[in-house]
């Protein structure tokens, strides 16, 4: 990398790329969510589709199974639910988080480190914010058709407890958004697949202790700081607050929480590029 | 004379209907080096592995020091050294360690893999590559690695299924040279090849193979002797001309082969051919006179190229 | 060539004969021996993971969710234990079965497929059985430590009452081997990787996980679904262990169906992978 930044200069074909967002971003996304629909079109539709279940069975042994022997849980608002309805909203944003970090990471590593996608994809006018982009897109379609299928289900079961339970939509994606754009600024900087055992886990605990199963207030207040600062209980929290109605001024945070979160994963991910394929 | 090492008589192997391998027979004494020539298909591979006592025949004999592979498979193998076609080297194991574990599965201990491993290292170039990961490594080295743990048994036959094919030229040197050393010391070698300067370098005696049959049998220059003429003679007249030119030529040399893109003319004395087209007024686009090689013996037999 | 006859080939038969001893006895173990070599590169990840998965899933289901199941039915609500005692022999065999998973479906397609070691080990004197236990063991050398730890945890959580609790560590053993068994008796045939893999983690293992009586007892499910229980290796192992962990009440012949089932998936597992995978070799 080092060697060719010092000739940089001197080639012409750098200066186009040289300076502003025009280096990185050739406002074409499009294509890259393009090859990445034909390419599971063509593979592996059937596994992608199976990603539809794997909450579904949870919702089903947990909130209903286990939701007879728990009885009603008290939200964070202290509103009472059956353990059904609050299960569900956690499992929608725990699929989000999965769906968002498996593609963003094991996806991600392997066209970068072995199948050598994006090298070829950079030689040609795209820019490295329009491949990251790219493929984050592709992972939020995929988690809006997961979300789409499991809200469906909550209906279904009348775990919608409100109207607002719609808005939870845009809320996954936004969760998806958040996870996706971390997940790719960290792979990026990963080398081997034994590095993306760490995410791994992270990512258990995480699942577990969030306010997934039960209510926050199980732990001592110092352990409860330590959930909130992780991205998976503001999730959790807003598609929560979003399906059993108790809207609070708090969920902007959750809003908030995510935006940062997205802006900091782009903005890594495409320094990253660059500086692997472009520099 | 020794008795042979391999006898393989009427060795037959069918998948369902199709016979990959059509009742051939050879034997190959101690200390040899026997090639079995022929395009991909041919079953040369089906017979290495009937060789190699993993692939059970569906009739015929075949004897391997004087055992019977399907009884003795395990016996049989612990005296064979076997270089595949593709590399099965362990890829999440380092160099050495691919050494180490590969004698072990012969029965010897540690101590005996360690010392053996080191040697090998040395002999296949690699020593300083032994803590390296295999997938690090060059196809050239990868193969050079593959034929160091097919001798970690000290082997009595070693076969080797394609030995440099995918290298490039000086990687295919290398090998040559190593496979050479081998010979020297006395190991039976059994190859498969469809390049025939690879038979020629290697091979004391070798079968033309096609289609699962033997179509000649014998040492390099004898088949170039037997099947061909000293000298070949290609010319190019562009392929729109190539058919009519080829009716003009016939009764120039002892023969002729008329591929798509050229003539071939089987001559004692090719420079002599060349001057007769010259006045027959016929002008080639490009001319060469070579020495024959295997590969005109087996366009001979067959009527057809060896790499297609 | 040296002028030997007769004594050259009864030499060189005889020292065939003589290699194929220790091959013939011991190559199983010399398969073991290279796939736990082999597992020495990913050593730190299957070490954290064997210690973290104990505490993060006690805690959170033995600690977290029991406290609101054992407010709602009292603190001694399943056969006189608490939810704790109730599920921790279910998690316990649950991670003998997700490593016994682990480890019949990626490194048996690999071997044949994208790192094809197993042919180049029957290259070498070692037959498609011997291959195949050589697997199988190194997979019980994971399983075991697994469990071992696992209930090393359990035991930090005062998870188990009973002083019979440490034989749950061969129920799970044995559970985890009977699933990793019949996982690779198809895992071995697969040609084409089509996402087999994935497939068998979401409609087997993952329903297996969540629909065994793991969490819940299984008549808390409708009973058009508690065959999934019945045929689940996964629910005799948890029920066979919460006997043993707690003294659950249950007839004697339950426990021996809970020994026998497993047992005679591990014996068609076992013998049909070694079928498909000598047929496998044998091109």
């Amino acid at each position: 990398m080092t060697s060719t930044r010092a000739l940089a200069p001197t080639r012409p074909l750098a200066k186009p790329r040289s300076g502003g967002i025009g280096a990185l971003y050739a406002g074409n996304a499009r294509s890259v969510v393009a090859r990445g629909l034909l390419a599971t079109r063509s593979t592996n539709y059937l596994i992608v589709l199976s990603g539809f279940f794997e909450p579904v069975f949870y919702l089903l042994s947990m909130g209903l199974g286990l939701g007879a022997l728990v009885g009603n849980v008290a939200t964070s608002t202290g509103q009472q639910v059956p353990y059904a309805a609050f299960i569900a909203p956690a499992l929608l944003a725990v699929s989000a988080m999965n769906g968002a970090i498996y593609d963003s990471t094991w996806n991600v590593f392997f066209k970068m480190q072995y199948a050598k996608l994006y090298e070829g994809m950079l030689t040609t006018s795209l820019g490295p914010l329009d491949v990251a982009l790219g493929e984050i897109l592709l992972a939020l379609l995929r988690g809006a058709l997961y979300a789409g299928g499991f809200m469906i289900v909550m209906q279904v079961l009348g775990l919608n407890l409100a109207w607002t339970a719609f808005l939870a939509l845009p809320a996954v994606l936004l969760i998806a958004f958040g996870f996706a754009s971390l997940g790719m600024a960290i792979t990026s900087y990963l080398k081997t697949f034994q590095q993306m055992d760490w995410i791994t886990f992270v990512m258990l605990p995480m699942f577990l202790f969030s306010a997934t199963f039960y209510p926050l207030s199980v732990y001592p207040t110092a352990i409860q700081w330590v959930i909130q600062a992780l991205p998976l209980w503001h999730g959790v929290e807003l598609v929560r607050g979003l399906t059993t109605g108790a809207l609070s001024v708090a969920m902007l945070w959750h809003v908030l929480y995510y935006v940062v979160m997205i802006a900091i994963g782009l903005v890594f991910t495409t320094r990253r590029l660059r500086a692997l394929f472009l520099d | 004379m020794s008795p042979p090492v391999i006898t393989a008589k009427s060795l037959t192997k069918k998948y369902k209907e199709f016979a990959a391998v059509d009742g051939i027979s050879f034997e190959v004494a101690p200390g040899e080096s026997f090639g079995l020539l022929g395009p991909n298909g041919a079953g040369k591979s089906t017979t290495m592995r009937m060789v190699g006592a993993v692939s059970t025949r569906t009739s015929g004999d075949l004897s391997i020091l004087g055992l019977d592979p399907n009884e003795h498979g395990p016996e049989v193998r612990s005296q064979l050294g076997v270089v595949p076609q593709q590399d099965n080297l362990d890829m999440e194991l380092r160099v050495r360690d691919n050494l180490i574990v590969y004698g072990r599965y012969f029965g010897l201990s540690h101590a005996q893999c360690g010392r053996k491993a080191d040697e090998l290292l040395e002999f296949a170039q690699l020593t300083d590559r032994a803590k390296a990961k295999v997938d690090d490594l060059s196809g050239g080295m990868k193969r050079r690695l593959t034929i160091a743990r097919s001798l970690m048994n000290d082997p009595r036959i070693l076969l080797l299924d394609e030995p440099t094919t995918g290298l490039d030229p000086q990687a295919r040197h290398i090998l040559w040279d190593r496979l050479f050393r081998l010979k020297e010391q006395g190991t039976t070698l059994v190859l498969t090849t469809h390049y025939m300067d690879e038979a020629e370098q290697l091979c004391d005696r070798l079968v033309v193979v096609d289609k699962g049959r033997i179509m000649a049998e014998g040492a390099p220059a004898d088949l170039i002797k037997q099947y061909s003429t000293r000298e070949v003679v290609e010319v190019r007249f562009g392929s729109d001309r190539n058919a009519d030119v080829a009716r003009r030529l016939a009764g120039v040399g002892e023969r002729l082969e008329v591929l798509p893109d050229r003539i071939l003319i089987y001559s004692e004395d090719g420079d002599a051919e060349l001057a007769l087209i010259a006045e027959m007024g016929l002008e080639p686009i490009t001319s060469l006179v070579r020495r024959s090689s295997l590969e005109d013996v087996f366009l001979r037999l067959t009527g057809r190229s060896l790499i297609e | 060539m040296t002028a030997v006859t007769e004594p050259f080939a009864a030499e060189a038969a005889g020292r065939a004969l003589a290699g194929g001893v220790k091959p013939r006895r011991y190559g199983s173990w010399y398969v073991a021996e290279h796939r736990i070599r082999g597992m020495r590169s990913y050593l730190k990840t299957l070490l954290v993971t064997s210690v973290g998965n104990p505490l993060v899933y006690l805690f959170a289901l033995g600690v977290g969710l029991a406290s609101l199941i054992d407010k709602n039915l009292g603190p001694n609500g399943f056969n006189g234990v608490s939810y704790l005692a109730f599920v921790a022999p279910a998690l316990l065999a649950t991670a003998a079965v997700t490593v016994a998973a682990e480890e019949c479906t990626y490194p048996i397609m690999m071997g044949f497929k994208w790192n094809p070691i197993f042919f180049g080990m029957n290259a070498a004197p070692i037959t498609g059985n011997q291959i195949v236990n050589g697997v199988f063991i190194s997979v019980l050398v994971r399983i075991i430590p697994t469990c071992v730890i696992y209930f090393l945890v359990m035991l930090l959580f005062g998870a188990v009452p009973s002083p019979w609790g440490a034989l749950t560590i061969l129920v799970a053993t044995f559970t985890g081997l009977s699933v990793g068994l019949v996982i690779a008796a198809y895992t071995s045939r697969i040609v084409d990787d089509k996402g087999q893999m994935a497939m068998i983690m979401r409609f087997g293992i993952t329903p297996m996980f969540l629909f065994s009586g793991t969490f819940f007892p299984l008549s808390q499910m409708p009973i058009f679904l508690q065959w999934i229980g019945w045929i689940s290796p996964l629910w005799h192992g948890t029920q066979l262990g919460r006997v043993l962990s707690y003294g659950a009440v249950e007839p004697a012949w339950l426990s021996a169906l809970h020994v026998l089932y497993p047992a005679a998936l591990c014996v068609w597992g076992w013998t049909t992978t070694q079928r498909v995978v000598t047929r496998r070799l044998n091109k």
